[in-house]
């Protein structure tokens, strides 16, 4: 069987023992078998157990394994190592912005505090129907590729706005879901929703810069959701 | 006051809406004077000074200057936004910011009118 030497820079950081971050230089050997950055990251495990990641799914559906890999975020079960050039060391960083709670772990508080703040569920004061509440092949069209997110938060790390006003700005991620919400047929809370985010720092903190379009592990385009709340609260205005 | 985060200002949108409504009516006025100085209104000061006294013309640069200050506005207070955490210094820089662009549009007017 084939095998193949990977050398990984790797940021560790564990606030109970480090005093300061480093960069750990770390090899292991993976063989044909091996085709994601997660599988060698798994070995890398057993090379050093210290090493602090998250992970499940290992098939691009939980998020969990969301990661700068080198220098570009994404999701280590999608990532090919194949991709990667060879004598070259692999650097991997935990997603930039957030803060750390050891090693490749970020605490996710306020990424998930953002996605809350949108209400992202179905408003609808009717009764509900017997069955389920029906929409049109053409309304339902309308949520493709934007229920898909998987809250991995590749996007939000990997947006300027996000990292500067982490507290104020909802991000990608949540402004996608709060699109998912306003587009939806059967929601009825369309102006509240846009109310929530007609704020300098909520929505307009989004600069177009697109960052989060270039990293989506999904192939999601939240510059195009956030383009269309925009148009929605002009069309609301004049 | 608490120290609490909050937000729900309502009014991005206007702000948003402004530099881009503003950045098409620079555009245009670009576009108008690349037109009159690539037709010769540049090659004496006669012409220039002819050219500028219209009304249409004195309207439109003072559009201009006022699209042109409202533009910059939108944009240097996205920069203290982003990049000024202070409650206090980002207030101080919106005013001076303010002050300056004011000045500046008062004082353009008065030199471009004055031609």
């Amino acid at each position: 069987m084939k095998t193949r030497n990977l050398q990984f820079k790797i940021y560790r950081y564990d606030p109970d023992k480090d005093q300061k971050p480093y960069m750990q230089d770390i090899a292991v050997e993976v063989d044909s078998t091996d085709r994601k950055l997660l599988d060698a990251l798994v070995k890398l495990k057993a090379v050093d157990d210290s090493i602090a990641f998250r992970r499940s799914c290992r098939e691009g559906v939980c998020g969990s394994d969301a990661l700068n890999i080198n220098g570009r975020n994404g999701l280590a079960c999608l990532t090919d190592i194949s991709n990667f050039p060879e004598g070259k060391p692999i650097m991997l960083r935990p997603l930039p912005g957030l803060p750390i709670i050891r090693d490749l772990i970020v605490d996710m508080t306020q990424f998930f505090k953002q996605y809350h703040s949108i209400k992202p569920y179905l408003i609808n004061n009717d009764p509900p129907p017997e069955r389920e509440r029906l929409q049109s092949p053409e309304d339902r069209e309308e949520l493709n590729g934007l229920y898909e997110c998987i809250l991995c938060a590749c996007c939000s790390t990997a947006c300027p706005s996000f990292w500067w006003n982490l507290d104020k700005f909802v991000g990608p991620a949540g402004l996608l879901a709060a699109y998912r919400f306003i587009a939806d047929t059967r929601d009825q809370a369309t102006n509240e929703r846009l109310d929530n985010l007609e704020d300098p720092y909520r929505l307009f903190r989004c600069h177009t810069i697109m960052n989060c379009v270039d990293v989506c592990p999904k192939g999601l385009n939240p510059t195009k959701a956030i383009g269309k709340i925009k148009d929605m609260m002009v069309s609301r205005m004049v | 006051m608490v120290n609490r985060k909050i937000v729900g200002a309502h009014y991005g949108l206007m702000d948003w809406l402004a530099q881009r409504t503003t950045a098409v009516l620079m555009a245009l006025y670009l576009l108008v004077m690349s037109i009159a100085l690539l037709s010769g209104v540049g090659s004496s000061y006669q012409r220039w000074h002819d050219f500028m006294s219209f009304g249409w013309v004195r309207f439109a640069s003072f559009v201009f200057i006022v699209s042109l200050c409202w533009h910059v506005w939108v944009g240097v207070r996205d920069i203290w936004m982003d990049y000024v955490q202070s409650t206090g210094l980002k207030l101080t820089l919106h005013v001076l910011t303010l002050a300056v662009l004011v000045g500046y549009a008062g004082l353009a007017t008065q030199i471009i009118w004055r031609l």
